[in-house]
């Protein structure tokens, strides 16, 4: 079976936050950062569990500040 | 497989849509305006059509629309953008022309040059964002606010005896000759942003083939106004706003025909 590999890079400047991404992803691989903040003192989103993501898009279509970019390898 | 062997370019399969800026928006965390943004700058360079689009930004919470999307703009009186984009459209019908309002522009201020104008069928496009609420002000009643919701100025909630109905004008446009697509989307869920790209699109196309007046209704959130976190607000906007404006197209003239 093809494996899928997924992986977001979030724009942490631009992130302001809003959890919308960490609501819409199906295997929960968001969450925002608890301490860090970037510079507007937002606690930016990031990767919790990398290794589950698929790349489905789904975080960077709800994003309203279009901060994630998203990237997928099929491996056959 | 190692995170920096995916984090390729070739492997990337979603990124900001080139047209819209980096300016940082003024929108607070998790407003729809930035998702409807995206989609717009997303659809128009699908289309390729950024040499010949022209949006009208109205006043409100989109009012520095023009600074966010590379097009070109025009900042219309607040309520009048469809009276300018009839005129934009008409001196230059090769140009693509669209409006981009909130509920207080279009549907309050506005209503007379927003009913007119598709009932006198512009080939223009109307984007109107309905958060149930005078967004920018500080979370006004407006006419489209629900009964019992709470704002600043009805803090016990809308009454009927004192303060009317709320106004849903989308499915009045409907009715009128002029309009040829008109639609009730939102941008909750990544599916529901999927088909409101597709209906933005579809509004787009219909423009420029001349067919009329393509009004897209986004039922969105006011998280800020309506005093709550956005995936709570967006929880709200599904238990109570789509009761009252529930999703769907309300006209589309090209399934008509085919029948």
């Amino acid at each position: 079976m093809a494996k899928i590999n997924g992986a977001v890079v979030v724009d942490t400047e631009r992130c302001k936050g809003c959890n919308l991404c960490v609501v819409a992803c199906p295997l929960n691989v968001l969450d925002l950062q608890k301490k860090k903040v970037n510079n507007r003192g937002y606690h930016f989103a990031y990767m919790v569990e990398a290794e589950k993501c698929i790349g489905c898009q789904s975080c960077a279509l709800v994003c309203p500040d279009a901060c994630i970019e998203v990237y997928r390898v099929v491996e056959k | 497989m190692e995170l920096k062997d995916i984090i390729q370019p070739q492997n990337r399969v979603y990124k900001k849509p080139a047209l819209l800026n980096g300016n940082h928006m003024h929108y607070c965390p998790g407003c729809s305006h930035g998702v409807v943004h995206k989609l717009v700058a997303e659809v128009i360079e699908d289309m390729g059509a950024a040499e010949y689009t022209i949006g009208v930004s109205p006043v409100g919470c989109a009012v520095f629309a023009y600074n966010y999307i590379d097009i070109d703009w025009v900042e219309a009186a607040h309520g009048r953008a469809t009276a300018m984009a009839t005129a934009i459209k008409r001196l230059s019908p090769d140009k693509m022309v669209f409006t981009y309002q909130g509920d207080g522009d279009f549907a309050a201020i506005g209503t007379c040059e927003s009913i007119h104008s598709c009932n006198r069928g512009e080939n223009i496009v109307i984007i109107f964002i309905n958060n149930a609420i005078y967004g920018m002000t500080g979370g006004q009643m407006a006419p489209t606010t629900l009964l019992g919701q709470k704002t600043s100025t009805c803090p016990y909630g809308r009454r009927v005896d004192l303060n009317g109905y709320p106004l849903s004008i989308t499915p009045l446009l409907a009715q009128l000759d002029g309009t040829c697509y008109v639609t009730r989307q939102s941008v909750h869920t990544p599916a529901s942003v999927r088909k409101t790209k597709a209906a933005i699109r579809k509004a787009f196309e219909n423009s420029m083939a001349g067919k009329g007046t393509s009004v897209v209704e986004i039922v969105s959130t006011c998280n800020s106004g309506w005093k709550m976190t956005p995936e709570n607000a967006n929880k709200w906007m599904e238990e109570n706003m789509f009761k009252k404006y529930p999703l769907g197209d309300l006209k589309n003239v090209d399934d008509k025909k085919e029948e």
